[in-house]
């Protein structure tokens, strides 16, 4: 019975700073062992709903229950079984990498030599037990995105929220931190992300929403949002010239749809290389052509009519 | 009954464990050059009690109380400077490094994503700027009763009021540290510090001033809380000290409650 309960439950969940709607009435369910992404450009409303679900951000209208329990009224006895990592690092400058995750744990009431041996191995989980007795800032970007999602295990949480988790990252400090995240999936943790990557998104999540303007406007997982939006494959093509749209007339009757960005023309076709031979048919030189499968960035440029990353 | 109660107990002591691990917090965060600080705090008003109440006090000679009892003017400073370091070593803590903490370690901002609440983070900070301001107000009290300025027994009584008088000033300090938007609003407060520091009773009894200055220099929090040290280090102030105590129980409790308030305005955006 309690199992088939979603961890976390939103029905038209608002959040409004003044006059500005930060989250427009969205519908969201988690359950238990997934990987739920918010995938969406800046301001899409993503951190405000974290911080909702975080239990730090009092909702301004709709209903939500996070573990059966009402976020505001509950929000220490939720807050114990969460474990929260940040959009921007919070970290105790004045401590050490040790020291940040033996404080952070007593703050959740777990005795002093449990939380000692916890940061150890919580250490070499993000392996920066060599940095042990390093203080915060010396730290590069991924080492402390790295102690800050350690951090957020140290009470051994049932949802963990990770707020764009690679955000700055290099891509070896990304895959790493991947890496830890599909472990701590395995193990059965509850995951919920932000990110505006992607590849992010496709690598770790299960289920997402594609969230813009405080709304949702698709939900599924990355391969049936792919399916349902998007052609199997994409052709791009750039020509020569300042613009790109005089081409546009000329090729738009090869794709099942077509896109133009500043730099370059999307044909969203079933079968990339074949259309390419129709464009030079046509007489059409690109200087650029490169055909590639359809990804959640085609589902989102479809849906809003924006690239996620400007 | 039980289990209408017992719930409640609960609660209470998970507060209190909680507000006690933000003050574990500054603990592990102490280091050397934090120790100078705690130095230079308890020197500063040893230095004002020499230079003024032994230095001046030569020149002023003995003072007559109101109560009648007749003290050297070092024993009359003498409870002033504990009083005021008790409030600038609770100030130090609950103003400037709180206001860091909040403002820009964003410290507060990690601490809020734990079961830890508004409420038990002031509580805490509270309890370790009192830690603070009680080690400045025993030490002081051990050079008084060696210099002869009370009794040992006196000292004593003096030291849990010296506590209240630190914990009250560190509730107004994060009040007020709750409304300041950058580190410039501190000089306006270093100054207002200053002028409660000079007119509360501290180097001239109250009763020098004119009437309506006199009335508005004893509901000031600093003199209420030199006239209740004073009352004791030097005996005299009938039972007025139960009004001395219940005006800092106040403005404590009060304080408390706007300080978490303005605290869970300013974390849960």
């Amino acid at each position: 019975m309690t199992t088939a309960q979603p961890l976390i439950q939103a029905r038209g969940l608002v959040k409004r700073f003044g006059s500005f709607t930060a989250v427009d009435a969205i519908d969201v369910a988690v359950r238990a062992g997934e990987a739920f992404g918010f995938l969406g450009p800046n301001g899409a409303g993503k951190s405000s709903t974290m911080r909702m679900i975080g239990c730090v951000s009092p909702p301004s209208g709709g209903e939500l229950r996070i573990l059966g329990m009402d976020p505001v009224r509950d929000g220490p006895e939720i807050r114990a079984r969460l474990g929260v990592c940040p959009q921007l690092d919070t970290l105790d400058p004045e401590l050490t990498v040790r020291e940040n995750l033996i404080t952070y744990a007593r703050y959740f009431g777990i005795a002093r030599r449990v939380a000692r041996l916890r940061a150890a191995e919580l250490l070499d989980f993000v392996q920066l037990s060599e940095r042990a007795d390093s203080k915060v800032e010396p730290l590069s970007g991924g080492m402390k995105r790295r102690l800050t999602i350690a951090r957020a295990l140290v009470n051994e949480p049932e949802i963990v929220l990770l707020d764009e988790p690679t955000t700055g990252l290099d891509p070896q400090a990304r895959h790493l931190v991947w890496e830890r995240l599909f472990q701590l999936k395995q193990q059965g943790v509850t995951l919920v992300l932000t990110t505006h990557y992607m590849d992010e998104a496709e690598q770790l999540c299960d289920r997402l929403v594609v969230m813009d303007g405080g709304r949702i406007v698709a939900e599924g997982s990355p391969r049936v949002l792919i399916e349902q939006h998007s052609t199997r494959e994409v052709v791009e093509l750039r020509f020569a010239g300042e613009s790109q749209e005089p081409f546009v007339s000329k090729i738009d009757q090869l794709g099942e749809r077509v896109e133009v960005l500043p730099d370059r023309i999307l044909l969203y076709v079933p079968d990339g290389d074949a259309a390419v031979a129709e464009v030079t048919a046509l007489g059409l030189h690109p200087i650029n052509v490169l055909v590639r499968r359809s990804g959640l960035e085609d589902v989102f440029l479809h849906l809003t009519g924006r690239t996620l990353i400007d | 009954m039980v289990a209408l109660v017992l719930p409640r107990l609960m609660d209470v002591s998970a507060a209190s464990r909680r507000s006690a691990s933000v003050a574990e917090r500054n603990l592990s965060a102490l280091r050397s050059i934090y120790w100078l600080l705690l130095v230079s705090g308890f020197i500063e008003p040893l230095l004002y009690l020499f230079s003024i109440g032994v230095g001046v006090g030569a020149l002023v000679g003995d003072l007559t109380l109101p109560g009648g009892a007749v003290v050297s003017y070092a024993a009359f400073v003498a409870p002033a400077m504990l009083a005021s370091s008790a409030m600038t070593g609770s100030f130090a803590e609950t103003t400037f490094n709180f206001f860091g903490k909040m403002k820009y370690m964003k410290l507060y901002d990690g601490v809020i994503a734990t079961p830890v609440q508004p409420f038990e983070i002031a509580l805490g900070e509270l309890a370790w700027a009192m830690l603070r301001g009680s080690a400045y107000s025993g030490a002081f009290l051990v050079v008084m009763v060696v210099m002869d300025l009370t009794t040992a027994a006196r000292a004593a009584v003096a030291f849990p009021a010296a506590v209240l008088v630190g914990f009250t000033f560190g509730a107004i300090g994060m009040t007020i540290a709750t409304f300041m938007r950058s580190w410039q609003d501190f000089d306006v407060l270093g100054s207002a510090q200053f002028v409660l520091f000079l007119f509360s009773g501290t180097f001239i009894p109250a009763q020098a001033y004119p009437t309506l200055l006199r009335w508005l220099v004893e509901v000031t929090p600093l003199y209420r809380a030199v006239h209740l040290i004073r009352g004791i280090t030097v005996g005299g102030s009938g039972w007025t000290w139960l009004l001395d105590i219940g005006y800092l129980l106040v403005v404590l409790a009060i304080g408390l409650v706007i300080a978490s308030r303005r605290m869970s305005r300013l974390l849960y955006r």
